[in-house]
């Protein structure tokens, strides 16, 4: 009974960079997603809200194909970004992943040094020509980060030895130092303090000057700090899509109205 | 009354007992609770004292039947042959024999009135180690030469123990007179007990010169095999267990898969040995007793230990920095082996180094195989003989040992179980070492 489609409020006239079309998404027989349209604009932050289970996280994975490695996971439509279809038989994930950066909900910088992480994505990808050149990209990511002056001074000390706050900013100077397009966030202040959490957030609106950032939420509040554009999923539905501020303060549709006043979820 | 249960159920004037319950009386229920934690922390402690005691026991027994192995007993005689006696000795048809006379007659000249034969149960039969000494270094005819004659296996025994006056006083081997003679020989310090560094270097020996017979051909045999085990297991349980953890699709063929490796780890040796048999030398051609079948028979064996241990630890990994190395977009390849493969190195060797520890010590397969082989070589000569020569192993040494006749084999083969033990001990200590070496926390 909740199945027409979303509702769009009117779209500004930034670029599109993402555009999903009727997405369904299976776990085995479990219908996870379920005709999904969504276009997601350049240079803004998205922000997924939902309750549980209502299919937010599994939506941003299907963006950079990280349902891949989950073998029952199948995904049907289309998913474009820059007009390109990430599905395509031709295209490869790994490719994909570089262009479209990921910061999970658990801070999980790799055990090595704060170096080392932010070197990794560039090393691999080649972009980075010579040590100076990798010095320039590390401090350039650690900066976007907002963390270099607290790590300036011990690069070399291992990523793990930071506090929850730090390494996440730390994983998120590592997903930007590949230089994506896009950066999706799985409730990346989930685990965080309010304090580190407002470190992010902050850091969240600055990334919004070069990248498309989507990031799935539980706490509305952050949302409606954050995003300029909020979806609401409910049983796998988008059920509404639309400017922040209008989402927050006149949604159309009744069940976005009971979540965010707290009456479901 | 007071306990939980109680409260459930809300009754008049049931609460306000609950509510008046002092912290300080036990309640019969937490009391009960208490006396069932200590008598289980009781039976712990009780089981493990019980393997305590077990392993002081078998410590005990394996070190004080086995430490004699290390120490000899030898006669030390100073000898001066002339060229024209050794010319005599090598124109009789039994040349040893004649080199020993010589020797038997020296010593005699040192005890006095003494009869040849006493003084030949003591000192057994020189004569081949005499010969090979002059044969090796013609210079040292017509110098005076000490030499340390090893006594016979009866005489070792008697200055360590193993044998009795009383068990002697029948025997024709030696007899109690002749013990007397051995006393007065310690006393006038012609036979002392030194370090037995034949046992250690020394290959098998003889029934006729038990003494001498030694672990160190079958420790190089064992070392060819483990080498072999280590080149062969190490790389392909790697790379079996990454391809099934990481990349293999999870279906009914790959669960077959791994219910058959489990399996294999469960079969006993001994069938691992046959198949040996009938595959590596039966249909492959390769010759019997040889380091590289053994190896190969082993790395069978020690697969699955190898697999399991090392899917164990690459499943240990987070799935996290999984996700951390593919959404920077690394390849699932570069994923596994520059993220996931490290942090599971620690378990990966551990699992390794006790994979080949059980390895070393597996006799059973060895036995099938016929890596039994008596090895008449010294030691330094076997190094250079490669895989594919006779040799033996230290388990199945020690099991030969420990069914020969000679009591000597008998203590041999105890000393054998110490070295055995020692080698098995220090993998264990590197395992350990290189666990809490490379082990990183995230």
């Amino acid at each position: 009974m909740y199945d027409e489609p979303a509702l769009e409020s009117k779209v500004t006239n930034k670029d599109i960079k993402i555009a999903a079309r009727n997405v369904q998404v299976f776990y085995g027989d479990t219908h996870a997603i379920k005709d999904v349209n969504v276009e997601i604009q350049d240079k803004t932050v998205t922000a997924f809200i939902g309750p549980s289970g209502c299919g937010k996280s599994t939506f941003l994975r299907c963006l950079n194909r990280m349902n891949d490695t989950i073998d029952i996971c199948r995904v049907e439509g289309d998913i474009l970004l820059d007009s390109e279809d990430i599905y395509d038989k031709r295209v490869d994930p790994v490719q994909l992943r570089a262009k479209v950066g990921m910061v999970f909900q658990k801070p999980n910088p790799f055990p090595k040094s704060i170096y080392d992480n932010v070197a990794y994505g560039p090393r691999i990808h080649g972009l980075a020509k010579n040590k100076a050149d990798l010095d320039e990209i590390v401090e350039k990511s650690l900066r976007r980060g907002a963390i270099w002056d607290e790590v300036k001074d011990r690069l070399h000390a291992p990523g793990t030895g930071l506090s929850g706050g730090q390494q996440q900013r730390l994983c998120i100077a590592r997903a930007v130092a590949t230089e994506p397009e896009v950066l999706l966030m799985d409730e990346p202040c989930s685990a965080l303090d309010p304090i580190a959490t407002g470190q992010v957030e902050e850091l969240i609106d600055e990334l919004r000057d070069s990248y498309s950032v989507v990031i799935v939420t539980h706490s509305m509040q952050q949302a409606a700090r954050v995003s300029q554009k909020t979806a609401f999923f409910h049983l796998g539905n988008l059920v509404e899509y639309g400017e922040t501020s209008q989402i927050f303060t006149n949604p159309v549709d009744s069940r976005t109205e009971s979540y965010i006043t707290g009456r479901i979820g | 009354m007071t306990d939980a249960t109680a409260s459930h159920t809300p009754q008049p004037g049931q609460g306000s007992e609950t509510a008046k319950s002092s912290l300080f009386t036990v309640s019969p229920r937490t009391r009960r609770r208490n006396a069932s934690e200590r008598r289980f922390k009781a039976y712990g402690i009780t089981a493990i004292l019980l393997g305590l005691l077990f392993l002081c026991f078998l410590v005990y027994s394996i070190l004080s039947k086995g430490l004699p192995a290390f120490t000899r007993t030898v006669a030390e005689v100073e000898l001066t042959l002339t060229q024209a006696q050794i010319d005599e000795a090598e124109s009789t048809l039994l040349k040893t024999g004649a080199y020993r006379d010589l020797m038997i007659a020296e010593l005699g000249e040192v005890l006095g009135d003494v009869e040849p034969e006493a003084i030949q149960r003591i000192v057994g039969n020189p004569g081949a180690m005499l010969r090979n000494f002059y044969t090796a270094n013609p210079d040292a005819i017509g110098t005076t030469v000490a030499f340390e004659l090893p006594t016979a296996s009866r005489v070792d025994g008697y200055f360590k123990g193993r044998i009795t006056r009383e068990g002697q006083a029948n025997s024709t081997f030696l007899t109690p007179s002749d013990l007397d003679l051995a006393d007065r020989m310690q006393e006038e310090g012609i036979i002392k007990r030194e370090f037995n560094w034949q046992f250690l270097t020394g290959a098998e020996a003889s029934d006729d010169n038990p003494v001498a017979a030694g672990i160190g051909v079958s420790v190089v045999g064992s070392f060819y095999m483990m080498f072999v085990v280590l080149a062969l297991s190490l790389p392909i349980g790697v790379a079996a267990s990454i391809y099934l953890e990481e990349f293999a699709p999870k279906n009914r063929f790959t669960d077959l898969i791994e219910v058959n490796i489990s399996n294999l780890a469960a079969v006993p040796s001994i069938v691992f040995g046959i198949l040996g048999l009938a595959f590596f030398i039966q249909f492959a051609g390769l010759p019997r007793s040889a380091p590289l079948v053994g190896g190969l028979v082993l790395t069978l064996m020690t697969l699955p230990t190898i697999i399991i241990s090392t899917r164990a630890s690459l499943r240990a990994v987070p799935p996290s920095i999984r996700d951390a190395a593919l959404g920077v977009g690394a390849s699932k390849m570069q994923s596994v082996f520059h993220h996931v493969l490290p942090l599971a190195l620690p378990g990966i060797l551990t699992g390794t180094i006790i994979g080949l520890a059980q390895a070393l010590g597996e006799t059973a397969p060895l036995l099938l195989i016929g890596m039994v082989g008596f090895v008449a070589l010294r030691y330094p000569d076997t190094i250079a003989s490669g895989f594919l020569d006779s040799n033996s192993a230290m388990p199945a040494q020690i099991y030969t040992w420990a069914a020969r006749a000679d009591q000597i084999f008998y203590e041999k083969a105890w000393g054998g179980i110490i070295v055995l033990l020692v080698f098995l001990l220090t993998m264990n200590i590197i395992a350990v070492i290189l666990r809490r070496r490379f082990e990183r926390r995230w």
